[in-house]
């Protein structure tokens, strides 16, 4: 795996209009971070399932949080504004923070977006990558997402732990 | 006829799109090979007006034109498929209606 083992600490600044650190998150037995944005495609082609498996684990207390650190300087699309926006209209039930300083994106070493990084109860990384392995979801084979928030419910080692992402490059400041 | 595909190397969907693009002349008699044309930075995509990638222009005119009017950026280009969904290459039926 060539990305962190445990998720880095935060406190950053939600659509919902609070603040949101990586301790308030201490009592779900799942965590999956999600590096993201407004204006991609291929996120805006993988949102929907990502919104699904929020609800569909939102019962056994995973939590997923969104995390947009793109320089909104050069993609205006991915203010924090718009990043209101943008989850209202999507439908958005897990939170999405806004890393404008992208030190978050930069502890965890993030390349595109989406790209995901699920950590079980003890925090350790179990899965790192894509979502799954098609971009047209009727194509889906491999839910890599789904298999490793599965497996780290279980305490188990995910079936595959770390595929390559598939989407925008994060947008770093220059 | 002329053909070209603008692209962006941080956007991997350049790929994707040129296959199509390849398909779709293909199928209908078109011999003009495709222009891969990379653009390398933002002074590029201004210059070139390039509204993210892929682009492709067929004697000139972009594939989508509405697309086509957003800022120029490195940035992946957001297409809309016949169902409404986003994508981040053209349809097959967007690069027919293109053709002359």
């Amino acid at each position: 795996m060539s990305v962190i083992e445990s998720p880095p600490a935060f406190d950053l600044p939600g659509v919902d209009g609070r603040n949101h650190a990586l301790a308030d998150y201490a009592d779900a037995p799942v965590l999956v971070l999600v590096q993201s944005c407004n204006h991609c495609p291929y996120v805006l082609a993988w949102e929907g399932r990502i919104e699904a498996l929020q609800r569909d684990y939102a019962d056994r207390g995973v939590r997923i949080v969104a995390i947009n650190s793109n320089d909104a300087t050069t993609h205006p699309g991915d203010s924090f504004e718009n990043m209101v926006e943008h989850a209202r209209e999507a439908g958005y039930s897990f939170d999405y923070l806004h890393d404008e300083s992208q030190a978050l994106a930069r502890a965890l070493g993030s390349e595109r977006t989406p790209e995901a990084f699920v950590f079980d109860a003890d925090r350790r990384l179990v899965y790192h990558g894509a979502v799954d392995d098609n971009r047209e979801e009727s194509d889906v084979s491999t839910h890599y997402l789904r298999d490793g928030i599965e497996a780290a419910l279980a305490g188990e080692p995910a079936p595959v732990a770390d595929t390559t992402p598939v989407g925008c490059t994060v947008k770093w400041r220059s | 006829m002329k053909v070209e595909l603008f692209f962006w190397e941080g956007c991997p969907s350049h790929p994707e799109a040129k296959a199509l693009l390849e398909e779709v002349l293909h199928e209908h008699g078109i011999t003009a090979s495709i222009e891969m044309r990379e653009v390398h930075t933002q002074s590029e995509a201004v210059e070139l007006a390039f509204p993210g990638s892929p682009t492709i222009r067929i004697d000139g005119r972009d594939i989508d034109a509405v697309g086509a009017q957003s800022p120029p950026a490195l940035t992946c280009r957001v297409y809309v498929l016949p169902d409404g969904r986003p994508s981040p290459v053209p349809s097959r039926q967007q690069l027919e209606e293109a053709l002359p």
